[in-house]
């Protein structure tokens, strides 16, 4: 309980809390349960992106081709509904993953065959990636009078008073919460980052680990896609541009170590939570929405100092590593 | 670097077959053999002015990959350098409203990049924390700050001389930027390749306990190096602005990308320890000559991105592949 109180989670808690409670204090329309499902459906992109980075994270690499990925897939999915209205759902949502997860794949072929660092192998991806949707549509835009109502209807459909995205988002959530607790994969990734000598020692294949990890992170971009274009009922080049950033933002604040190794899914989407909130209350309170890319910033920046901090203090590390003495 | 035994030889090749087999001489062929086929490809290719101009499509990126050359040999990297542009050409827009005059516009861009130059360094250096995150973050908040001031507004209205530094031209065909490229590859060849403070990027890059312990002050060559890319930022935003005549927030956006490229195509290793000035020149012509040879055969810009990805990950996949498939064989 104590170790609790003191961790990045119950920090998040207590800032996203006091910062609920500051938004409520001048405008409290906001705290409307309603208003709050809002925010949440309305950041379950991020989140559900959060978690495949966190993954990532965890074993010492980065994944910046996300918002590509999520855009090619995107694309992908509304001119096949162009292409043929009749195609059910399902069909499209398993085309989105399958696309999604074979970029994933790509990404991580590269990181795990080649040992090309993987913030090379992604800043690359992610112009190819981007550059294919201008390939294949042309420049042109894909927009809501030639997607059919079921493909824009699928994430807003309303289950218990939560849209589809929502409970997309936390079913993911919860799958992801065992698969990281309770599986030789989950526990993996946090081997693989936390010391990649001995994960091998331990018989652990350090490159195909992360190659999973950039597979799952790819398969939520591709799903994320789907479910982005059809929620804004529109597909075009620069959908979700530079919306990595963010993503990488929502896992640093959420206190995953991006030396790898340590850092809950629970923080990331804390992270992303807080971010979301953020951006929702921008325009409620009357403040530009470009102070936004500014705000996230100085959350990544600040997020950095107190986990460099919190490390130093908790004294884990046994062994310095040569960077830390220079 | 892929793992391989590395075995020590009885002798060494003689000096000219080894620059024979170097990096840059391969590099160097690519681009006679790009230069050669752009010739063919289009008649207006080979036409003085033409190419005058095409060297504007490199200059100031490369400007600044001098300085992230080291930074990467050095074993960090920034990402912010994009940012940095934007920041320091809102900071010269907002000056030339109130009527500041040439000399103070380009201190102005100057000291925004040294400033954000000496935070990112603080940062890294200062409270021992990873580039790339911290980067990552001021990539954000400088371009941010740039959104606050600017929104979806821009600056226009710099004095009539501003426009020397972007526009200007030497003699004949040879631009100011071409000169001032020419002059900065010089001083960072000399920097890198023929001073002490050059040797400590090297052993901090390959080693930088040992470099620690050999004396070299690690922490402050590091910000050193962060310093001189904020500093050739705000270099490349005086020219970049100067050129465009105005500033929006989205000025250089994505340029960090394609800084890396010309870095890491010109033969630096990515994980720091080896590179060479030389080898980012020609990696900046190769780039430059690419990019307008394209344009000239009237290929969008976002397909050339797709070139620019693909040249980034060839260019370290090809040597890899290649040692596989060699050591597959033997």
């Amino acid at each position: 309980m104590s170790t609790f109180l003191k961790s990045r989670e119950a920090l998040l808690v207590l800032v996203i809390g006091l910062l609920l409670a500051a938004i409520a204090s001048r405008f409290p329309a906001f705290v409307e349960p309603a208003n709050l499902a809002r925010v949440f459906n309305d950041t379950a992109p991020l989140m559900i992106l959060a978690i495949g980075q966190t993954l990532v994270i965890l074993t010492r690499c980065i994944d910046l081709s996300v918002a590509a990925n999520l855009a090619l897939t995107g694309m992908v999915c509304a001119m096949l509904n162009v292409a043929a209205p009749d195609l059910p759902v399902a069909v499209i949502l398993l085309v989105a993953v399958t696309l999604g997860a074979l970029m994933g794949a790509f990404n991580g072929i590269l990181v795990w065959k080649l040992s090309i660092p993987p913030i090379v192998v992604t800043l690359g991806t992610m112009t190819i990636y981007r550059g294919i949707i201008f390939l294949i549509s042309g420049g042109a835009w894909v927009n809501a009078h030639e997607m059919t109502a079921a493909f824009t209807g699928f994430p807003r459909a309303e289950l218990f008073g939560l849209p589809a995205l929502s409970w997309i988002a936390l079913a993911i959530a919860a799958l992801f919460f065992v698969v990281a607790r309770a599986t030789p994969l989950g526990r993996a990734f946090y081997a693989v980052g936390g010391n990649p000598h001995a994960a091998v020692y331990t018989g652990l294949n350090v490159g195909r680990t992360q190659f999973a990890a950039f597979v799952i992170s790819g398969t939520l971009s591709g799903l994320v896609g789907y479910l982005w274009v059809a929620r804004y009922s529109v597909a075009y080049v620069d959908i979700a541009a530079g919306f990595e950033l963010e993503v990488v933002a929502a896992c640093v604040i959420g206190g995953i170590a991006i030396a790898g190794g340590a850092g809950t899914l629970m923080g990331a989407l804390l992270g992303a939570l807080f971010l979301g909130i953020i951006k929702n209350a921008l325009p409620v309170i009357g403040i530009s929405p470009f102070w936004q890319l500014a705000i996230s910033g100085s959350a990544i920046v600040i997020a950095v100092v107190l986990g460099a901090r919190a490390a130093r203090a908790k004294g884990r590390i046994i062994l310095k590593r040569a960077e830390a003495q220079a | 670097m892929n793992g391989t035994a590395r075995h020590i030889p009885d002798r060494l090749e003689s000096p000219a077959a080894r620059a024979l087999k170097s990096w840059e001489t391969l590099l160097l062929a690519v681009a006679v053999a790009i230069f050669v086929f752009n010739s063919l490809a289009s008649p207006y290719f080979l036409n003085a002015w033409n190419l005058s101009d095409a060297t504007f499509n490199f200059t100031e990126k490369a400007m600044i990959a001098f300085a992230m050359a080291m930074l990467i040999i050095a074993g960090e990297i920034d990402l912010s350098v994009a940012s940095i542009i934007a920041l320091a050409s809102t900071a010269m827009g907002a000056a030339a409203q109130l009527d500041a005059g040439v000399p103070v516009l380009v201190l102005i861009g100057l000291g925004v990049g040294l400033a954000c130059g000496a935070f990112n360094g603080a940062l890294v250096t200062g409270l021992g924390l990873p580039s790339i995150v911290v980067t990552i973050g001021t990539m954000s908040l400088f371009r941010g700050i740039s959104y606050i001031v600017l929104g979806d507004q821009a600056f226009r209205g710099y004095p009539p001389g501003f426009s020397y530094f972007g526009q200007g031209y030497v003699f004949w065909v040879i631009s100011f930027e071409f000169v001032l490229f020419a002059i900065l590859a010089l001083i960072y060849y000399v920097i890198l390749h023929r001073t002490n403070f050059g040797r400590a990027i090297f052993a901090i890059g390959n080693n930088p306990t040992g470099a620690l312990f050999s004396g070299i002050r690690v922490a402050r060559v590091k910000f050193i190096l962060f310093l001189l890319t904020g500093l050739m930022s705000g270099i490349a935003a005086i020219c970049l602005t100067s050129r465009l005549g105005s500033t929006r927030p989205s000025i250089a956006f994505g340029w960090e990308l394609e800084v890396v490229t010309m870095v890491v195509l010109g033969g630096v290793n990515i994980l720091g320890g080896s590179g060479s000035i030389p080898g980012v020149v020609i990696a900046a012509f190769v780039m430059g000559l690419v990019t307008f040879g394209l344009g000239l055969l009237n290929v969008p810009g976002i397909v050339m991105s797709i070139f620019i990805g693909m040249l980034l990950i060839g260019v370290i996949a090809l040597p890899r592949l290649w040692a596989m498939w060699r050591a597959d064989r033997a």
